[in-house]
Parts: structure tokens; C-alpha cells; sequence
């Protein structure tokens, strides 16, 4: 069904692609826009930011979330802060630099073209957050301030305390507010999107279930817009909120719609280690803490168990510092998530678990003395002490890597539209700029580009050639997809087995991170890939979902994201087994330096892995297409942090 | 906003009626000619009477209205309910609002109207011809029961006052986070004050430190 | 850790409810009290029970979701905090803890410990933005904000829309959330040119909701999860007596 993957990048010079590209697109008329509906799937800063700037240009948008209000979607909890090339610190920063940063950052496996476009917008998503009421961080002289973030030769970030994420996201949704009043948006909060229909081979149209009345209701559109996020709970732990998932774009993958790159998650060094098994989510801590903190374990096993202060200096292993003499303690995330992982596994982690190395603050309070280290990290002490009833001026802090963000998504073109005509996809969802890792500070960057500057030139250039096209919902497609969501909820709830949903989930998060984590490789992906059917099996089998349809069921709601994910693992440990190298976040044992680097193959693999659904098992393995990435501005390189 | 604009008039009054009742300690004289002196303003006085009941009818239809409304918000109450920071005062503005109405009326009946106690209407005017008002207090307050029921009532105007002569503040905006504790502590020295001057005057008269001007 | 718990069960929203006695065992001081939860609903689940029904999402204090009354403090005893960040070592051992939804009429309760906090957000949508269209911004630097506004209006707008204030409130009074978001827009200069109407149609949005009036005891501040000060209320106030007096100007 699907032959080469065209990109649609236009062509000339990089620098002049999207304008060029905005001055060749079609339009759609200020009184022709009302004509035309369009279905928003997440309210976050991606799909917010959309649903806001194209209720304003006069398109009647229908909002769907899962949450009770379009403000509490996961881009909230972002907290570091969002990159831009404004240059405001005379630094050195351009457009260029941080295309540049961003593509070399995600390891060389990301579009030029579109990475470009990112960059060039990023100054326009700061002056609309300003003028939205954003009150991002300011200097005394009332000027906008920036801070250097995740290693970058530039202060580029722009951030308001700790919550920038919060900030730009009840801007956006302040702006989705203010369309709601004017009624150009309606809002479907605690709506979730169970299937996308498809009509004449366009996605017209998705199936919903109200989670409060668990009444499924059918919707057409001229076109469908999916912002529905990562998918890093697949991992049951990680750093996301209890209610992220895959459901929306795995649903839209089964109907065709290519899934790219799905083995690419990113995995952040400083969290607060898990406690035990009831733990339900992580905890991230922020990043600048390693400036200061020494991470160590034990040299000898027998002293994890010991209290820190009872391990003397010369059988502590400051494993970082050791292996990366130049970087030391700053070493990118990847590669300390990675040491951490190597030592926990050689037996001398500390904690609970045995899975948790020893941020040290100790020698940075003897140097700078206690003071100055509260006014720098006070309220992540604070949230530290909260968590594990620690007190880290004292003790060293716990930490341990977890599942953060994943880049691989729905498979998009430069217009950020999928394969199937109509449906489009934007922020993490999508699998588009970020490439195999994701640098800090860019993901707030993404959503909101594409929300707010992109999609809005993009999505026209569609909808121009739809007139009249929308279907009615009781179009037989409708039905079917109806009736399928209700099979498939029925089905759940018939199964009425003995295990809870938590266990299962559990089990496929605990399989996935051992095999399908910091550091994978063949064996472990064949092995995770022959144990995943398995566990599908027993979900299908010995699941018990408790009530019915017809109500408020949060197991229920649950069960359905579960589900997917279970299918969607599977797929993940096929990209990752398939990809063959080392890159960003997908490290494979088989291909690193003797240091411990990861090495790329640029001949076999620049290129864009995109997935399209033939049916569960391996039976009807699914397909890959490549779309080849050309290089034509930047050179490939090999990082370094020796 | 209204109610604390009408509690700022009604917290005037209060000021203004403790500074002239405070004159008992400086002699009949005094206090005789200062009631003398409010008679005297004739019309003026009645205006001010009606304006202040004016106010008060107002200060307590308006919060009684407001009550009813918050009633509503909440149709059913908490089975635990633990207050963090919400005084005593601040929770019972209602209760020791209508209470303090009670002890007017009475007030009212007591020394303006002198209904309630058949031996004011054997005080002869004193010396400079004038009301005495002096000994009509004495006589008043030397009644326990009178005197407890007064300072019980005092003690609930402090409670109400504690938390309402600070409370105006930043209904009217006029509060900020510096001035919030500052005006919480001022509001509570005050209502202390206003309840140690008023009581003093019962107290001051059960000791027998203050005795009638004339024998019945 | 064992606890003896008393939860709010309701079917849904016509239901009468009441306190039902669970019991909760070998709990870990380290866990949350959700996960407790999560853990108690575990075992209902195999018993074959329903589960209780409880909101929740980031479980970090951000996204405001969790809304629970414990013992009779909104979010629990561990002030500043959402109820995701309390956690068991903060009670005793076989110490007895009441749970219940959020009550006010304008969160009407979906089931058990689930309430519908929609008011609040027709409170934003009735004014609580800049109307600024994508594209027509201008450059971000042109216009200069003094940090001491800035750094304010960012605590104001730390706001997590919870609604713990109004459900502490003894009057289920919505002042705090609302006269947060008129403070944080109101403190900036880009809010400035719909300060007058903003405050107004929130302030009627607010009294429409069926939220009680603001008595000043500032119970709202001190079981806000976001620290915003109850002298934003004084804000609000200033704001909503500054808007009548333009108001009546302009007639």
C-alpha cells in the first residue's frame, strides 16, 4: 500500500525551505475556513497551541482529552525551560547553532529540513508566550533571561522558575480558553480517542469514549489532528504522568498509519530511585544538580549496604569522573545513565533494590559552604526530602535514570502529516525532530512550533483540496470502527481472570527496562520479543477488569492503554532489534568503542525506520520502510566526552 | 465591600463611644456634660442615630445574605473538617455578629431608652442640672448578672472585631503579603484594647472603685 | 505501616454516599498515600470489589489533578503539597485516616473521590487570558518588565487549578484561584488593556459557579499546594473596585 516515504521537503537552499514552502502552499479563505472542522486528539502544549491558533483563524476545531481540563495534559510537569535563538546573551547563538545543536543532539537520525524550521520558529514561539502573559525569569533591568542548559556552549533557555512547562501551557491554554468563549473550540475534556476512522483512505473522523458516562460517540471532521504525546509509560515506571499513553497513535498505526522510530526513548540520569514495588511513578530531579554533586557507589559490594558515612573515601568509586576524566560529573545523559546502569548491575548499587548510585553534595557544602548549595538546589533538597525523608545536605542523595521522553512517534512529512491523507500529527507524538535523543529544552520548543507556526500553514495546504468531503457519521466506516471499540471493550471486561492490571503492566515495564532500556542488545530483544506474546497472552486471559462500560471505570480506561501497549512493546523491541547501531538513546552493547561509546553506522542506518501494521504476532510481522535522511548541510561527526 | 465599609463606620462608632464612656473615670462632671453636650446636638444626634442604624441594618442584612450564599456553595459539610489557619473569630463572624445584635438591643434598652431598670427613673438630675448620666452607669453595672452579661458580650465583639477590624483591610484591596501579619496582629491588639477599655468600666464599678454621685 | 481508613463511597453523582472502613497492611512509609491507595484497590480488585475510584495523573504536585480531603485538611497534613506528595511516614502507625472528595456545589462529585472542577475552568474562559493571536506578536524584549513584577506575577501564576482553596474554604469561596490568575495578568503590562473587563466577567463567572464569598479567614493559603498568597485576594479586590469605578466612568 505504501510505496517510497516522500518527505515533501522543498527543495533550495535550507535556510529558505519553509518560507518558501509557506509562500507555495494553498490557503484557505477567511470565510471558507468556518466550512471546514477540524479534531484536535491532546490538549498539551502541542495540541492546546493548535486547537487555540486554528479556532482563532476560524476553523471549528473539536478538542479531545483525557484529563478533566485541557490544563492538566503532561507538558505541565516540563521543568527546565525552552530553547531559542534569540541570541539575547550576544553569545554567539543563531538559527544555525541551534539547528545544529538540535541535529547533531539527536545523533544524526532526524530531517535536516524540519529540524531547520524548529530552530526558525523558536524565536517567534518566545515573543507569543511574552505577549500570552507568560511571566517567564527576568533581569533586574526588566530584559528576558536565559540560562545555559544540558551542556550547551550557549545560554539559550528561557524558563520561568522550575515550571516553564506549567507557564507555557496555561498560556496555551488561557489562549484555548479564550476560543472555547468565543466558541470557534469545543472542548471534550475526559474524552478519550478510541479509533481513527478512515473514509475513502482520508482520516476523517475518530471514535471516542466519555470516561465519565462511558457512552462511545462518533465524530467527523475534514481533519484530524493527533497531540497525544510519548509513550514512555510502556515502561509502566517512568517519569511520566500516571495517565500518558500510546493508545491514540498505536490505534491510528493499526489503521495504517506508519509508526517511525518507536525504539527511541530517552532516558534521564537524575531521578529518585524506586522505594519498592508499590511505586507508581518517578520522580525527576533536575539536571544542574550534577554541577555540584559528586556521583559515587561502593568500590566493594559488601559496603552497599552500609551507611555512606561508614564508607571511607578510598573505597568510594567516583565511577564518572574516573571513566571521563574532561567531563566528569557532567557527562551527557545517555552515557551516565549508562554507568549507573553498569555498576547497579555489577552489584554495587545502594538502596533499596540495589538500584541507586550516591549524588554527593558534601565536598561542594565543604567548599561553598551550605548556603549558597540551598539557594542553588533549596526546593529540589525540598522535593528530595518530601519523597524519601532524607535530608541530602546530610546524606548523599539517591538517584538512578528513568524513562523521560521518547522521540520515536507517528511518521510524519515535512507538513507534519502522516501517510494516511489528513491525519496529522505534532509534538512528541510525532517522531520528527528530535532524532535519536532529544536535547533539554527543546521539547517545549517542538510542541509549541508546531501548535502555534507550523501546523497552521501546514493543515490548510490539506484542507484546500477537501471541500465537501467531510463525511457524515453514519458513513459504514463509522460503524464499523464503532463497533470494533465496543468488541474490544466488551472483550475486556469478559476476560475476568485473576490478575490485576498493575501486575501485568509491571511485568511488561520490568522486561522492557532490563531488555529494552539504557543498553540493549540481540539476545535480550529476542528474548524480551519472545516473552512479550506471553504476557499479552496472560492479559487476555487472567486479566480481571472490574464494573462495566456504562460507567466511570478507571480500571476500565486503564485496561484499553495496557493493552496497546503490550501490542506496542513488541514493536519497540523489533525497532530496536532491527537497528543495528548505536545512536543518541538506542544503544546497542554489540556496537560501542572500547570506551564505552556508542558507534553509529551512517551507511546502513541514516535513515528513518517507519513501521506499518500486518497484524499482531510474528505471523504478520510488521513492514518497514526506510526513508533515507540526506545530509546536505552538516557533516556527520562522532561525539566525544573523554 | 459593603460590609466593610459599613464595618468601618460601625468600628468608628465603637472608637468614638468607648473615648466619651471611658470619661466615667475622670468624674461625673465630666461625663454628664459630654451626654449634655450630645443631647444638645438635637436633630444631628438623630441623624447620626439613624445613620448608624442605617448601617447596621445594612452591615448585617448584606453578611446575613452572604451567609445564606455560602451555606449554599456548600450543601453538604465535611464529616472531618480540620482548620489550618482559619481562627475561631474569623469561622463565627455570623454567630458573634448576631450575638453583639442581641447585647445592642439590650444596650439600648438599658441606658438609652432605660427600660429595663425601674431605678433610673428615680435618678434625680444632678447639681449643674443635667442628666447624671454618671451615677445611672454605677447603678447599672452594679448588677452582676447586667455586668457579666456585658462583658460576656464584650468579649464577643473582640472576637468579632479581631478578626473584622483587620478584615476590611484587604477586602478593600488595601493588604499586601508585608502588611498581611502586621494587620492581623494590629486588628488583635485593638480588639484587645477596645474590650480592656470597655470592660474596665463594669469591673471598675463591681470593685467599688467607682461609687454613684447621688443615693437613691 | 497499618492503617485503619474510612473512604468516601459513591456511586455517582445521585447516589447517596457514605464512609466505608478499609483496612490498610504492611504499607512502606516510603509510599504515597495514592499508592496506598493504588494498593488497597488491588486487593478490592481480587476480592472481586470495586475498586475506589480517586483522581490523580503527574503524581509530583504539578498538574493538580488529585483532590482529596484526609483527616480534614485538603491535600492532607504535609502544607505546601499536593495530597500525590504525602506520603505514609507522615502518620502513625495504625493511626485511623478519613478520606473524602473535595465538597462544594460546584464540584459535584462523579463517584467516590472524584469531583467535577469544570467551574474553574469556565472561571478562565469568562476572561482569564491576554487575547494575543498567533504571528502578531511583537519581539519579546521591546516591552520591559521590572523583575519585581515579573518574579510576582510568576508566583501568582504557580497556581496548579486544584481547587483546594475553595474546597477548604469554610465558605467554599473561589477567591484564591481567581484572584490568582487576575493578579498574574493583571501584573503584567501585555494584561493590561483587558484589566478592566477581565476581573469583572471573572469575578461574575465566579459568583455564577455558585462559589461562596470571600470572609478573609484565609484558610485557602494555607492548604494551597502552590503557596499564592491570600494577598492576592487583596489584589483581586483592588482590581474589581478599580474596574466598577472605570466602569461607571466610562457610562
Amino acid at each position: 500500500m505504501i510505496g517510497t516515504l516522500d518527505s515533501r521537503v522543498p527543495s533550495g537552499p535550507l535556510a529558505q525551505k519553509w518560507q518558501s514552502h509557506r509562500d507555495h502552499s494553498r490557503l484557505v479563505s477567511p470565510n471558507n475556513r468556518r466550512k471546514f472542522e477540524v479534531i484536535i486528539v491532546g490538549s498539551g502544549l502541542a495540541g492546546g497551541s493548535a486547537a487555540a491558533t486554528l479556532g482563532e483563524l476560524g476553523y471549528r476545531v473539536k478538542c479531545f482529552c483525557f484529563q478533566d481540563s485541557p490544563r492538566r495534559a503532561h507538558s505541565i510537569a516540563a521543568q527546565g525551560g525552552i530553547n531559542a535563538a534569540k541570541n539575547y546573551q550576544n553569545d554567539g547563538d543563531s538559527v544555525y547553532r541551534l539547528f545544529y545543536d538540535t541535529i547533531k543532539g539527536g545523533d544524526f537520525r532526524s530531517r535536516e529540513a524540519n529540524v531547520y524550521r524548529l530552530a526558525e520558529v523558536s524565536n517567534l514561539i518566545i515573543d507569543q508566550c511574552v505577549e500570552q502573559g507568560v511571566p517567564f525569569a527576568r533581569e533586574y533591568g526588566g530584559l528576558l533571561a536565559n540560562r545555559s542548559f544540558g551542556g550547551a556552549q550557549v545560554s539559550r533557555t528561557f524558563y520561568a522558575r522550575g515550571q516553564t512547562g506549567q507557564q507555557l501551557l496555561l498560556g496555551c491554554y488561557q489562549a484555548l480558553c479564550r476560543q472555547i468563549a468565543a466558541g470557534t473550540v469545543q472542548m471534550f475534556p475526559q474524552t478519550e480517542m478510541l479509533d481513527l476512522v478512515i473514509v475513502d483512505d482520508h482520516a476523517k473522523g475518530i471514535i471516542t469514549r466519555d470516561l465519565r458516562t462511558g457512552k462511545i460517540d462518533k465524530y467527523a471532521a475534514d481533519a484530524v489532528v493527533l497531540a497525544t504525546g510519548g509513550y514512555g509509560n510502556v515502561f509502566y515506571l517512568s517519569t511520566n504522568a500516571r495517565g500518558c499513553n500510546v493508545t491514540a497513535t498505536y490505534r491510528a498505526y493499526k489503521k495504517g498509519a506508519l509508526f517511525a522510530n518507536p525504539c527511541f526513548t530517552q532516558i534521564h540520569p537524575t531521578c529518585i530511585p524506586q522505594s519498592g514495588d508499590y511505586q507508581s511513578k518517578l520522580t525527576l530531579m533536575s539536571e544542574s544538580l550534577r554541577n555540584d554533586g559528586r556521583v559515587w557507589v561502593p568500590k566493594r559490594k559488601e559496603d552497599c549496604g552500609k551507611s555512606p558515612k561508614e564508607i571511607p573515601e578510598a573505597t568510594r568509586d567516583y565511577y564518572l569522573e574516573r571513566k571521563y576524566p574532561s567531563y566528569g560529573n557532567l557527562a551527557p545523559r545517555d552515557v551516565s545513565s549508562r554507568s549507573a546502569k553498569e555498576v547497579c548491575d555489577e552489584g554495587r548499587g545502594v538502596g533499596p533494590g540495589g538500584r541507586g548510585v550516591y549524588l554527593d553534595f558534601a565536598e561542594a557544602i565543604k567548599r561553598l559552604g551550605e548556603n549558597t548549595i540551598r539557594e542553588r538546589y533549596g526546593n529540589l533538597f525540598e522535593i528530595y526530602d518530601k519523597i524519601t525523608g532524607e535530608d541530602a545536605y546530610q546524606t548523599p542523595m539517591r538517584i538512578y535514570p528513568a524513562v523521560h521522553y521518547t522521540m520515536g512517534g507517528l511518521w510524519v512529512d515535512y507538513n507534519l502529516m502522516s501517510n494516511i491523507p489528513g491525519l496529522h500529527v505534532i509534538g512528541e507524538a510525532n517522531f520528527s525532530d528530535h532524532g535519536a535523543n532529544r536535547l533539554g529544552a527543546s521539547a517545549l520548543m517542538q510542541g509549541l512550533a508546531d501548535g502555534y507556526f507550523v501546523l497552521p500553514y501546514t493543515l490548510p495546504n490539506y484542507l484546500a483540496g477537501q471541500t465537501g468531503k467531510r463525511p457524515s457519521v453514519d458513513h459504514p466506516e463509522f460503524k464499523k470502527a464503532e463497533s470494533d471499540v465496543r468488541a474490544k471493550i466488551d472483550r475486556l471486561l469478559r476476560v475476568n481472570g485473576k490478575r490485576s492490571l498493575d501486575s501485568i503492566h509491571r511485568e511488561l515495564g520490568t522486561l522492557l527496562w532490563d531488555k529494552c532500556g539504557m543498553a540493549r542488545n540481540a539476545n535480550g530483544l529476542r528474548e524480551a520479543l519472545g516473552k512479550i506474546p506471553e504476557l499479552r497472552e496472560e492479559f487476555w486471559n487472567n486479566v480481571r477488569i472490574p464494573g462495566n462500560s456504562a460507567d466511570f471505570n478507571q480500571s476500565l480506561e486503564r485496561a484499553g492503554r495496557v493493552a496497546d501497549f503490550l501490542d506496542f512493546a513488541e514493536l519497540m523491541c523489533l525497532d530496536a532489534l532491527e537497528r543495528d547501531e548505536s545512536c543518541g538513546g538506542h544503544f546497542r552493547e554489540e556496537h560501542q568503542t572500547p570506551e564505552g561509546e556508542a558507534v553509529r553506522d551512517d551507511d546502513k542506518f541514516a535513515s528513518v525506520f517507519a513501521w506499518e501494521f500486518q497484524g499482531n504476532g510474528q505471523i504478520a510481522a510488521p513492514k518497514l520502510h526506510r526513508e533515507p535522511l540526506h545530509f546536505e548541510t552538516v557533516h556527520l561527526t562522532q561525539r566525544s566526552y573523554k | 465591600m459593603i460590609v466593610a465599609i459599613t464595618g468601618i463606620i460601625l468600628i468608628l462608632f465603637v472608637v468614638g463611644h468607648l473615648l466619651g464612656n471611658l470619661q466615667i473615670f475622670l468624674g461625673p462632671d465630666w461625663i454628664n456634660s459630654y451626654s449634655e453636650h450630645l443631647r444638645e446636638l438635637g436633630p444631628l444626634l438623630w441623624a447620626i442615630r439613624i445613620f448608624l442604624l442605617a448601617t447596621v441594618i445594612v452591615h448585617i442584612y448584606v453578611t446575613i445574605r452572604l451567609a445564606i450564599a455560602n451555606r449554599r456553595a456548600r450543601p453538604k459539610s465535611y464529616i472531618d473538617k480540620e482548620n489550618v489557619k482559619a481562627t475561631f473569630a474569623s469561622r463565627h463572624m455570623v454567630m458573634s455578629g448576631l450575638i453583639v445584635l442581641a447585647f445592642i438591643i439590650y444596650h439600648l434598652a438599658h441606658f438609652t431608652f432605660r427600660k429595663t431598670d425601674p431605678r433610673f427613673g428615680l435618678l434625680k438630675l444632678d447639681p449643674l442640672n443635667r442628666y447624671d448620666v454618671y451615677s445611672m452607669m454605677v447603678y447599672g453595672f452594679q448588677n452582676y448578672v447586667v455586668s457579666g452579661f456585658y462583658v460576656f458580650a464584650l468579649f464577643l465583639l473582640f472576637l468579632h472585631l479581631s478578626h473584622g477590624s483587620s478584615s476590611f483591610f484587604q477586602s478593600l484591596g488595601l493588604n499586601n503579603k508585608k502588611l498581611e501579619p502586621r494587620l492581623a496582629l494590629g486588628g488583635r491588639i485593638f480588639a484587645w484594647l477596645l474590650f480592656i477599655g470597655y470592660a474596665s468600666i463594669p469591673v471598675a464599678i463591681l470593685l467599688g472603685l467607682i461609687k454613684p454621685a447621688q443615693q437613691l | 505501616m497499618n492503617f485503619k481508613l474510612q473512604i468516601w463511597r459513591q456511586k455517582d453523582r445521585q447516589s447517596k454516599g457514605k464512609l466505608v472502613d478499609y483496612e490498610a497492611r504492611d504499607i512502606s512509609p516510603d509510599a504515597s498515600l495514592l499508592e496506598m491507595l493504588d494498593i488497597v484497590n488491588e486487593g478490592l480488585l481480587l476480592k472481586g470489589e470495586t475498586p475506589i475510584a480517586f483522581d490523580s495523573d503527574c503524581r509530583e504536585g504539578i498538574c493538580g489533578t488529585c483532590s482529596l480531603n484526609v483527616n480534614g485538611e485538603a491535600h492532607g497534613c504535609d502544607h505546601p503539597g499536593a495530597v500525590c506528595e504525602l506520603y505514609m511516614r507522615r502518620f502513625r502507625d495504625g493511626q485511623k485516616i478519613i478520606i473524602e472528595p473535595f465538597r462544594l456545589r460546584s464540584f459535584p462529585i462523579v463517584k467516590d473521590l472524584v469531583v467535577d472542577r469544570s467551574a474553574l475552568d469556565r472561571i478562565v474562559q469568562a476572561g482569564g487570558f491576554v487575547s494575543a493571536r498567533a504571528g502578531s506578536a511583537p519581539e519579546a524584549n521591546s516591552i520591559l518588565i521590572p523583575k519585581q513584577d515579573a518574579d510576582l506575577s510568576m508566583e501568582a501564576a504557580a497556581c496548579i487549578g486544584c481547587g483546594a482553596c475553595a474546597a477548604a474554604c469554610p465558605n467554599a469561596s473561589a477567591m484564591l484561584f481567581t484572584a490568582a490568575k487576575v493578579s498574574h495578568l493583571s501584573l503584567l503590562p501585555q494584561g493590561n488593556p483587558e484589566r478592566t473587563s477581565r476581573v469583572l466577567k471573572m469575578v461574575n463567572a465566579m459568583d455564577a459557579e455558585g462559589f461562596g464569598n470571600c470572609t478573609n479567614t484565609y484558610e485557602c493559603e494555607a492548604v494551597c499546594p502552590a503557596e499564592i498568597s491570600a494577598s492576592f485576594i487583596a489584589k483581586l479586590n483592588r482590581e474589581y473596585i478599580r474596574a466598577n469605578w472605570h466602569t461607571s466612568g466610562a457610562e
